[in-house]
């Protein structure tokens, strides 16, 4: 009556789970009366279930505990029942790993594994999991014995055991390699799949024997048998980079025709995976994915799409046979399968094919999550840049999309979408802008009404018709919050500086801004009204249209620094380090179903660049005193990758020296070198002033020396070669203590030239309006010349040779050439060593006898224009 | 992607799982260090839950690891491989896993019946995999290595027996006496 009791409240708790908020120390105070004799089964089975079922919840048991725990359930040995039997092993391999002295049951063990037929394959194992390595010798002839059993459970434990004991050991393992050969062709499918990953193990390293054992054609009994030697062909295969005339590979095509799915699977899979594959090789292993595509299993299908989707990555037309097949699985119940099956169209699917995609994909967009639709924009995003021409068609799906109801990721997603469409295809601009004019009016995320205002006031101006924005972005003053709205005045102020004729009424509507009742909205107003009323070109594109170009890091600090010593001198800008365009340009958009996951991170390593080497030669007193770091250049190795020394060298440039820095490593681990230093032979005009030595370079731990070098006093010569030789004392030293000689002797490593070149004396600055910066420069340091780039053939080749010599940032995304053009203009913008700015428009023209190139520069310093008009010749 | 192809491994399965219909953890082995803590597993598990407890969809990718499930009342079986295991082996896995533990409640697979007869749906998992490698994939001859006694006397009449059989021992001990 009591327990019937106990029992209805413990429904009520755990839901009928009379394990519910079982006491770890009472389960484990349970465990001692273990030892009670006589043994009942049935309740000693009952205690430790109950401690199997804490140890698999995933509680801590201490190691006192369960070493105690682990001597009671010894005691179990003495009961006969199989069950109770059957626990302790379970008990006892999962406290082999807790307890202490679990050596004391081998002799048990030992015994039923050649005891009852029943308990020896479990028995096995247990004995696996106490044994180590100095019991090796003693139970290898009853494993070689249990492997050869009759009894399938028995050497199917046996052999499985034998490869954890290995743990990866080779050595261990390959002692049973004569018993595993020796049931390799064992009737029962289980065994023979066990003996052949135990050979595989052995073997894998020897790739002769792996051959043989492959090509041992013959039939196995289990399908997993067949998944394994599939995948050891197909390694094999991909190791020797034969293709598909070798015979594993006939094998495997041959495995196309199995009767398991699992097997036909395997093989579609290993072969189209394989590297050097033709189009007819692929053909058997597609159709085969195809037929499983309409199979009644989910399993299938998932499996067949997730393959065809890896296809689409590298044969793209192999699979668009499939895509009849694909589109009905785009609305399969199964999100995992309709979320491949899309991505793996929008890879394959063709020009013809976007509206068809397109409709059906808006069909089921309503029902599936947000997450999965974030993949789905991603997929059209591709297509956008796949197929620009269909710019229409997907700006209105994405428009469309916007409207609807979504999270911020998801929105944020199209925006960015719609963003990078416009960039890369200026036919899709006006209708991307639209769209986005359309979404601001009724957006709930600060965050990306501010991005798209920004957005519409670099690129509204430039549109035929710039008066259009304006109502939009002027709605956004009257009816946002403060961010939205600050945002929104920036935007008109841009509008007036670069539109004339809507100067009068951009400046109209400013002036109502200055009412606003937020400091910033109306700080900003104030102050764009102000430039907008002086009416000068220069003026408004160095304040409105683009903005500053410093470092925030470096700001900061030149602006601390400044505050701590009061000086008469005003503050000057230039001594601030100018923000480093972040070298993310050449940004990998990630493959859509991919999973984005290494995104960001890397924009800001890349811009705070500058500023860890600022500090780090800060650190170094004789550096300290030389002003403001101009730019690092990117590292250069100087030594080949597998020498005794790799040493690369990063240049910092200042406005009257360069520093090399000289990172050096030193791979010899029985050599200890001191006073290292690199002696550089300076090119003319350019002098040596000083060299900073590394003290000491041990084994493997990097350390850097430096050489200070004056510029030469002539403006426009700035660029030279510099050979170069590391110098430094050698201690032999023993390798394994690291403990170094008293002697020791001067040697010297030649090092490749390292060359100055134009590109180190500027620094890349993003200017968002080209056209502003160059009337604000003006024509009065122009230089023009035309050169003929007899070695290039293409634009694309001499728009990046020429960005490499000058080193200069390009503007508004010319560095990309349309498509099919055969002249194109590069516009180039940064700033030059000492500050000045640095503009150059080079005009391309593409004909038989290579590139032709009007090159004009202008700049703020006669100098600096003949330096860049010369470098690229 | 173009690293290759992996290295062929006979280490088939990551983890297996039964869970309740909250997402409690009722059975759960992972046999790599895909979730080395207590406490990632469970959370793993959770996630799992709540992506698969609704869907009735069979197999799901989920954080990078393919995991096929079967559902019956209010238990939830998984097993969970690689992201680039062959999922019919998964599933093949998964089918004995179920049908082999059903055969053991005799086709009463549910939570009750299942806390029941835990020691035997321990001893199916243990049959079923060891270490990652498939141990044995025919239900049946899982259900025959549990050795599970299939003609148990049931709880009610044990007792009794027991009861007898003690009173038995007393009045035999007595009489000694």
């Amino acid at each position: 009556m009591l327990s019937l009791k106990r029992d209805k409240k413990e429904e009520e708790e755990g839901g009928g789970n009379p394990f519910y908020n079982l006491e770890k120390s009472a389960v484990l105070q349970e465990a001692r009366t273990l030892n009670d004799t006589p043994i009942d089964p049935r309740k000693c089975g009952h205690i430790l279930t109950k401690l199997l079922y804490i140890i698999n919840q995933g509680e801590n048991i201490g190691q006192n505990e369960a070493t105690k725990a682990f001597f009671a359930m010894t005691k179990l040995f003495q009961s006969n029942d199989p069950i109770l039997r059957r626990l302790v092993y379970l008990g006892i391999k999962e406290m082999s790993k807790i307890a202490q002295d679990v050596i004391i049951v081998t002799s048990c063990l030992m015994k039923d594994m050649k005891g009852k037929e029943e308990f020896r394959g479990p028995a096995i194992r247990a004995l696996c999991s106490v044994t180590d390595s100095t019991m090796l010798q003693s139970i290898q002839r009853y494993m070689d014995e249990a492997i050869m059993d009759k009894g399938p459970a028995v050497a199917s434990a046996a052999l499985v055991s034998a490869l954890h004991l290995g743990k990866g050991s080779h050595e261990v393992v390959k002692r049973w390699v004569d018993a595993a050969n020796a049931v390799a062709t064992s009737e029962n499918p289980m065994v023979e799949f066990h003996a052949l990953c135990l050979l595989y193990h052995v073997l894998k390293n020897d790739k002769i024997a792996l051959f043989k054992l492959v090509s041992k054609s013959r039939k196995f009994r289990s399908p997993y048998s067949y998944c394994l030697q599939i995948r050891i062909a197909a390694k094999l295969i991909e190791r020797e980079d034969a293709g598909s005339n070798s015979e594993l590979f006939d094998f495997i095509e041959s495995c196309l025709r199995h009767k398991s799915e699992m097997v036909i699977y395997e093989a579609a899979q290993a072969i189209v995976q394989l590297k050097n594959t033709t189009a007819k090789d692929l053909a058997p292993a597609v159709s085969v994915l195809q037929l499983f595509c309409s199979s009644p299993k989910p399993t299938l299908r998932f499996a067949a799409v997730r393959t065809l989707n890896k296809v689409a990555i590298k044969h793209p037309a192999a699979v668009t046979a499939c895509n009849l097949d694909l589109e009905n699985l785009i609305t399969d119940v199964n999100r995992s399968i309709a979320t491949l099956a899309i991505t793996t169209l929008l890879k394959t699917g063709n020009e013809s094919s976007v509206d068809r995609l397109m409709k059906q994909i808006s069909s089921f967009m309503s029902e599936i999550s947000d997450e999965f639709k974030i993949v789905v924009v991603q997929g059209i995003r591709s297509l956008c840049s796949k197929f620009p021409r269909k710019h229409n068609v997907l700006m209105t799906f994405l428009a469309q999309m916007l409207r609807d109801e979504g999270g911020f990721d998801y929105k944020k997603e199209i925006v960015e979408c719609i963003i990078s469409t416009i960039e890369e295809n200026p036919e899709a601009k006006e209708a991307g802008l639209a769209h986005l004019c359309e979404f601001i009016e009724d957006c709930e995320h600060t965050v990306l009404a501010t991005k798209i205002l920004h957005l519409l006031g670099r690129e509204g101006p430039r549109t035929p018709t710039p008066s259009k924005y304006i109502r939009f972005i002027y709605n956004r003053v009257i009816l946002e919050n403060a961010a939205v709205r600050a945002a929104a005045v920036s935007a008109i102020a841009k509008f007036g500086a670069h539109c004339e004729d809507l100067m009068e009424s951009c400046i109209v509507l400013l002036e109502r801004c200055q009412l606003d009742s937020d400091d910033e909205v109306r700080d900003r107003a104030t102050f764009y009204v102000n430039v907008l009323k002086q009416n000068q070109k220069p003026l408004s594109s160095a304040y409105i249209l683009n903005g500053l170009q410093v470092s925030v890091v470096g700001l900061e600090r030149a602006l601390h620094q400044y505050t701590l010593e009061p000086t008469e001198t005003e503050f000057d800008m230039k001594s601030v380090p100018l923000a480093t365009q972040p070298l993310a340009e050449q940004k990998v958009r990630d493959v859509p179903g991919e999973s984005a996951s290494v995104k960001p991170s890397q924009d800001k390593v890349a811009a705070s660049r500058q500023d860890v080497y600022q500090e780090q030669l800060a650190q170094v007193p004789e550096l300290a005193n030389l002003g403001t770091l101009f730019k690092s250049s990117r590292p250069l190795e100087v030594t080949e990758s597998e020498t005794e020394y790799y040493i690369q060298c990063v240049k910092h440039t200042f406005s009257n020296y360069i520093v090399f820095q000289f990172d050096c490593t030193n791979t010899l681990n029985d050599q200890l070198l001191e006073n290292v230093t690199v002696d550089m032979e300076p090119a003319e005009g350019f002098e040596v002033s000083k060299s900073i030595p590394c003290v000491n370079l041990p084994y493997n731990k990097p350390g850097s020396t430096y050489t200070l070098v004056r510029l030469p006093s002539e403006p426009t010569q700035v660029t030279g070669t510099f050979a170069c030789t590391l110098k430094f004392l050698v201690k032999d030293c023993d390798p394994q203590t690291g403990e170094p000689d008293d002697e020791g002797y001067d040697d010297e490593y030649v090092l490749e030239d390292v060359e100055v070149t134009v590109a180190d004396h500027v620094q890349r600055v993003m200017k968002p309006n080209f056209a502003a910066s160059w009337e604000e420069v003006g024509p009065e340091n122009e230089l023009e010349d035309t050169y003929s780039l007899s070695t290039m053939n293409t634009l694309e080749e001499a728009i990046k040779n020429i960005i490499q010599y000058i080193g200069l940032q390009p503007c508004e995304r010319s560095d990309k050439v349309p498509e099919g053009k055969s002249s194109h203009t590069l516009y180039l913008a940064g700033v030059f060593r000492g500050g000045h700015d640095a503009l150059v428009r080079a005009k391309l023209a593409l004909d038989s006898s290579g590139v032709t190139m009007q090159l004009t520069v202008r700049s703020t310093d006669p100098n600096v224009s003949e330096v860049l008009a010369t470098a690229v010749a | 992607m173009d690293a290759g192809l992996r290295e062929p491994s006979f280490y088939f399965v990551k983890a297996i799982a039964i869970l309740d219909n909250d997402g409690n953890r009722m059975l759960a082995k992972y046999y790599d260090d895909s979730f080395p803590t207590a406490k990632e597993q469970k959370e793993f598990e959770k996630n799992l839950f709540n992506k698969t407890h609704r869907a009735n969809g069979e197999i799901i990718m989920f954080e990078g690891l393919t995991c096929v499930y079967k559902s019956n009342v209010d238990l939830f079986f998984y097993v969970v491989g690689s992201s680039m295991e062959n999922e019919l082996i998964l599933a093949s896995c998964l089918n004995a896993f179920y049908d082999s533990i059903s055969e053991i409640l005799r086709k009463n697979v549910e939570k009750r019946a299942l806390l029941d007869n835990l020691d035997a749906v321990f001893l199916a998992a243990d049959e079923l995999c060891d270490g990652g490698i498939v141990l044995e994939s025919d239900p049946h001859q899982i259900v025959q290595r549990v050795a599970i006694r299939n003609d148990d006397i049931p709880l009610g009449e044990q007792t009794m027996a027991k009861v007898l059989q003690s009173a038995k021992d007393q009045i035999k001990w007595s009489l000694l006496k």
